[in-house]
């Protein structure tokens, strides 16, 4: 049963205007369909409603403005579907057009921060361990909770907002620490040392992670020494376009899972998974749609958005090389600033990379519609969304992969032991 | 035969035939905002139309989009007439609760189990402000 504290009956009731009333009333609500027993402050919010699905989203945002709203917290924004400091071109008509832009400026105008990325946390937006915050972007939501150790739930559109405006969020589900414990232990030990520590390994496992996991919270145990932030950003992105999952735990990794016991709250696993390499192989497989064929129309890597440090790999494997194949590469202004220092985004672009800033090639027509068209990444996320939303066919692989393959005009493997 | 259901978000009384869906579905890629009609791929009911359907959700996917295909829906009036839904689904959910608030006509959505909303399927119900579902006689 909910209780609102009477100030917050009294913003409710649209004492401090319109915009945050309707916000008060839209969280109270979900509360309340939620069974949460009262609202929690949130020490910020990321928000993921600022992307055009239609017109309606659009008056939503205005009327908030209109209604004096702002946010009461810090908020970043996730990619738009334009792109204000990019240079890809998006094909979409003029009324579309139109009313995405709107949308992206009615955030802005409600004290929202332009980041317009899906890596706010590699932006410089990092929330306190232990803190509670409103954050939506699946990838965004899976990182903040596993790898910074702070409080979210998976916050949809509209109610990112909703809470940003009033810093309170529904107290339920993860912001509470009995649901942040694991029941599913999955042992990654028996793997070779060589494909734990190798980049390409961890959207295959973010897939395995999703499926077996669900909603359900999971710990993985046999990783301690083989991570790096990139890494849990790839396995996280992955497993929550694969599954619903909004927290793991990495053993002797990530902030809540000093060791598998304790991130289990010291209880068996209702499930144990003990992952082969015929596990790996079979999840391996069915990030590619493509099939058995060496064709390769683009290659798409930063879903979620690249880090300088993955920049600066591209650059280094790349190695002053012209390429055969668009290579997209999405990322941030939080990215594209530092790297037009020095020449070095024009020198990668005379090479034939493609930067996609404030938005990415799975939420807007950007790469051109080619019939039988495929597409190589080395992103978990890129290869479950393109399918559907590009119409290519996907090849999955490394990021050494998809750069030689760029460069070749066709598919081009190394050799690589998956087990 | 009258069924009783619990409220999840209060309309006008509805009616319309009980579209039963028999697999769950994402509202972001499963249903085309504009018009209404079932895309996804994989769905038993693909082509078939939500507009203006008791629409009954055995269960949802939860992409964090589906309010916003719900929203979007409401303003081009090819939502569902009511929804009946297993357990409350507050990204779904949310779409009705933001149309409301946009002063937009709001469909209700009424919890019914699973177990019941199959037998409805392609019957004509009526939808009481009260939460009292009837079907017309067979």
């Amino acid at each position: 049963m909910l209780t609102l504290s009477a100030e917050e009956r009294e913003i409710a009731s649209g004492a401090r205007g319109e915009g945050t009333g309707m916000a008060l009333r839209i969280v109270a609500e979900t509360a309340r369909l939620m069974g949460a027993p009262r609202l929690i402050p949130v020490a910020s919010a990321h928000i993921d409603g600022a992307l055009y699905h239609g017109d309606s989203g659009t008056l939503f945002a205005e009327k908030l403005v209109e209604g004096g709203a702002r946010v009461a917290v810090r908020a970043t924004l996730n990619v738009g579907t334009l792109t204000p400091a990019g240079c890809a071109k998006i094909r979409l008509p003029a009324h579309e057009r139109d009313m995405a832009g709107r949308m992206m400026r009615a955030y802005e105008a409600m004290g929202c921060e332009p980041t317009w990325t899906c890596a706010p946390y590699q932006a410089g937006h990092r929330p306190a361990p232990g803190s509670d915050v409103a954050w939506g972007e699946s990838n965004a939501v899976v990182f903040c909770n596993s790898v910074l150790g702070a409080r979210t739930n998976r916050y949809g559109d509209f109610l990112d907002i909703a809470c940003a405006i009033i810093g309170r969020a529904p107290d339920y589900g993860l912001h509470r620490s009995e649901n942040r414990v694991a029941t599913l232990l999955i042992d990654a030990g028996g793997l070779s040392p060589a494909l734990r520590a190798s980049d390409v390994f961890y959207p295959v496992l973010g897939a395995i992670l999703g499926r077996a996991a669900g909603n359900a919270v999971a710990v993985i145990d046999g990783l301690r020494g083989c991570t790096s932030e990139d890494r849990l950003k790839a396995l996280g992105a992955s497993a929550a376009s694969a599954g619903g999952v909004g927290l793991f735990h990495v053993a002797g990794v990530t902030p809540e899972a000093p060791d598998a016991a304790t991130a289990l709250g010291h209880v068996a696993p209702r499930e144990t998974l003990v992952l082969t390499p015929d596990m790996v192989q079979d999840a391996l497989a069915r990030l590619s749609t493509a099939g058995p064929t060496e064709r390769i129309d683009a290659v798409a890597i930063g879903s979620p958005h690249l880090s300088l440090a993955e920049i600066d790999e591209v650059e280094r494997r790349l190695d002053g090389r012209r390429l055969s194949a668009p290579l997209y590469a999405n990322t941030g202004r939080h990215v594209a600033g530092p790297l037009a220092q020095g020449g070095r985004r024009a020198a990668l672009e005379a090479q034939g990379v493609i930067f996609v800033i404030d938005t990415c090639v799975v939420v807007g027509p950007i790469m051109p519609e080619i019939e039988g068209a495929v597409l190589m990444t080395n992103s978990g996320k890129f290869a479950h969304y393109a399918p559907g939303n590009t119409g290519y066919a996907v090849t999955y692989g490394s990021l050494a992969e998809c750069v030689e393959s760029a460069v070749a005009g066709r598919l081009v493997r190394e050799p690589r032991a998956w087990s | 035969m009258v069924l009783n259901a619990e409220i999840l978000i209060p309309g006008e009384p509805a009616s319309g035939r009980c579209l039963a869906l028999d697999a769950p579905i994402s509202f972001w890629g499963g249903v085309d905002p504009r018009s209404g009609a079932i895309i996804d791929a994989r769905h038993p009911q693909r082509g078939e139309s939500v507009a203006g359907t008791v629409l009954a959700l055995p269960g949802t996917i939860g992409s964090s989009s589906a309010s916003a295909v719900l929203l979007e829906l409401v303003h081009a009036g090819r939502a569902p007439a009511a929804l009946l839904l297993d357990e409350p689904d507050a990204i779904l959910l949310l779409g009705l609760i933001v149309a409301r608030e946009m002063g937009w006509p709001t469909p209700p959505a009424l919890r019914l189990p699973a177990a019941r909303q199959a037998a409805l399927g392609g019957r004509r119900l009526l939808i009481s402000v009260t939460g009292e579902i009837t079907p017309d006689q067979p």
